[in-house]
């Protein structure tokens, strides 16, 4: 019976080719709008992760998510430095600032202040240049999305060299680094602690964050819990940071409302593709069926029959709609709006899933009709 | 040993304000080995009979035997199994499965009997061939004539032996000569003492091909060639 349900399938390559493109269609609306949600929710987090080597974020009470900036007191690195546990701290300054071109032009970046010892925090996929240019009199390392950005008339060249100023302090470029796309989507500055203490605007307090290291054995979560209850600071792993970033613009921005319309309109209008073109293959089908019942077929061949061209149409629609949008992101991923977005697992193996829950719901839907089919209706004209 | 006895059968349609009896005790045997015709004009029920007789259409009261098995007492899930064994069907609108070949489509019962479409199809082709269809086994329904696809559809009704071929107005949409070509397979089908063929029609250019002609109007029967009570208009050529 599987073959003929197939021929009968193919057979009518009109509906055949509709129901593959509304699968495809929904397929590719769902996971091209969740990858693009999870990526965008992604970069909040980007300049959390991207510092690799921190257990544990210490910060003011205050702050809500990364972008958030409430100075602490240099002395809190050294009482953070004091608490058992702590293999190292260091400080990392995160702000806003306005960047001049020596052109006069002007743009708001990202500044990110880093440990002058150690570096930790500094980039280290390096397009131009190294680590240790940042030791360098007035150096500014930019990432390559943002010097392309300031400079647009050099994108694809050396911004070696090329200078600015900050607070109508002098810089100079120093390298380029490849790093994960922020939320803000300002050029990102990197420079040492002490070079951004000197070029940001006097404020009483500057530091805005405290980096960690949990000593060998130390369960960072424990340590988190430790430096709070001894300095009356704000204390996260980098995964609770991380997540708490990603959090607080899902619950106070309309992001999330907005891409998820987008998300339910395109599972509802490709479960109605879907549901309702097949819904009209079958019932059109109507009279074949209720030929097979009334020469014998049972209604678990039929059901079968009915089952296995929704599993067909559908695996191949959700091929083709999964491989669209895999396509658009590889294709895209030069655009520098659609920088570090692409296509997880977890969203292929989710619309997998609701892709599936919706070919089961239309398939039921015309089961129920094969299944209330009368044989007789073959002896009615 | 008849192959159909129906006895009272009975049947109503609509809910209970609006229903609406269309069949009234009506008793018939049909015998093996001969061509019966059920005849009458338009909404008389001969083919919600016929329905009933296949095990298609459950009667609202009433017994009906075939080849010995009460289908009226039967399951659903029996009576699919009975019909799928012991009935051949044939339709007015043959009711072929447009992306299936002509031996495919003869195989149906075959495959809805387990065997695979790909055997059950070579299976077939030798029915086809005895009815002519050698030269179109691979043809679809749509690149056949009316003609065709009936002898087709007469393929699938016979492919699997049954012992009973109910035949709903075969020549209905098929032009006099394609009807007679069809009406004489029909009438060689019956010649088999194992199994019985039962045309409802209201073609009286047919009506020669039968062995008996059972008249019925509304909802009764009305007369019977076999006991000389055909009623008068009705004129067998």
């Amino acid at each position: 019976m599987w073959a003929i349900a197939l021929k009968m399938l193919v057979g009518d390559r009109a509906k055949y080719f509709a129901l593959i493109f509304g699968i495809a269609f929904a397929t590719l609306l769902m996971s091209q709008q969740v990858s693009i949600f999870i990526s965008l929710m992604a970069r909040t987090a980007n300049q959390i992760i991207d510092v690799r080597e921190a257990d544990v974020w210490v910060m003011d009470p205050r702050v809500n998510y990364f972008d958030e900036n409430e100075p602490l007191p240099d002395a809190d690195l050294y009482r953070v430095r004091g608490v058992d546990g702590v293999a190292w701290a260091a400080p990392l300054i995160k702000t806003n600032v306005i960047f001049r071109t020596p052109d006069g032009l002007i743009n708001q970046i990202n500044l990110v202040g880093v440990d002058d010892a150690s570096l930790i925090g500094a980039p280290r996929d390096w397009i131009e240049g190294s680590l240790d240019a940042l030791r360098e009199p007035d150096a500014i390392v930019l990432d390559r999305q943002g010097a392309d950005f300031i400079w647009p008339e050099r994108a694809g060249g050396s911004f070696l060299n090329l200078e600015g100023e900050i607070n109508d302090r002098r810089v100079v470029v120093r390298g380029v680094a490849d790093v994960s796309a922020t939320f803000q989507t300002f050029p990102i500055v990197y420079t040492r602690y002490s070079h951004a203490l000197e070029i940001t605007p006097p404020t009483r307090n500057k530091l805005s964050y405290v980096i960690v290291k949990a000593a060998d054995g130390e369960d960072p979560k424990a340590l988190a819990q430790r430096i709070e209850a001894e300095t009356g600071l704000q204390a996260l792993t980098w995964v609770d940071f991380a997540w708490r970033s990603v959090n607080y613009i899902l619950t106070r921005t309309g992001i999330p409302v907005n891409f998820g319309i987008t998300i339910v309109l395109a599972i509802i209008v490709g479960a109605a593709i879907t549901a309702q073109t097949f819904y009209l293959f079958v019932v059109e089908n109507l009279k074949q069926f209720g030929a097979l019942k009334a020469i014998g077929a049972t209604n678990a061949q039929i059901s079968g029959m009915v089952l296995l061209q929704s599993a067909v149409v559908g695996a191949i629609g959700y091929g083709i709609g999964i491989g669209m949008c895999a396509l658009f992101f590889s294709l895209s991923q030069d655009v520098p709006a659609l920088e570090g977005f692409y296509l997880r697992w977890q969203v292929v193996y989710g619309v997998g899933a609701v892709v599936a829950v919706i070919i089961v719901l239309a398939s039921l839907g015309s089961l129920l009709k094969v299944f209330r089919v009368d044989p007789a209706i073959v002896f009615r004209g | 040993m008849f192959a159909v006895e129906a006895r009272g059968v009975e049947m109503e349609f609509g809910s209970n304000g609006m229903r609406t009896k269309v069949l009234h005790g009506v008793d018939l045997d049909v015998q093996m080995g001969k061509l019966t015709m059920l005849v009458g004009p338009s909404g008389c029920g001969k083919t919600t009979l016929l329905s009933i007789l296949s095990g298609t259409l459950r009667p609202s009261a009433g017994d009906v035997d075939v080849m010995g098995a009460r289908i009226t007492a039967m399951a659903d899930s029996a009576k699919v199994k009975h019909r799928r064994a012991r009935i051949g069907f044939i339709f007015q609108q043959y009711n072929l499965l447009p992306a299936l070949t002509a031996a495919e489509n003869a195989a149906v019962p075959l495959v809805t009997a387990g065997m695979k479409l790909k055997d059950a199809a070579e299976q077939s082709k030798a029915t086809l061939d005895m009815l002519g269809m050698g030269p179109h086994v691979n043809k679809l329904p749509r690149q056949l004539s009316g003609g065709q696809q009936q002898r087709v559809a007469i393929a699938r009704a016979i492919v699997h032996q049954p012992a009973l071929v109910v035949c709903d107005e075969p020549t209905a949409a098929l032009d006099a000569e394609t009807g007679k070509q069809v009406m004489e397979l029909l009438k060689d089908a019956s010649r088999d003492s194992d199994r019985a063929v039962l045309v409802v029609t209201h073609d009286n250019r047919i009506f020669h091909y039968a062995d008996r002609i059972v008249a019925m109007e509304d909802g009764r029967i009305v007369g019977d060639s076999a006991r000389g009570t055909l009623p008068e208009y009705i004129h067998v050529h």
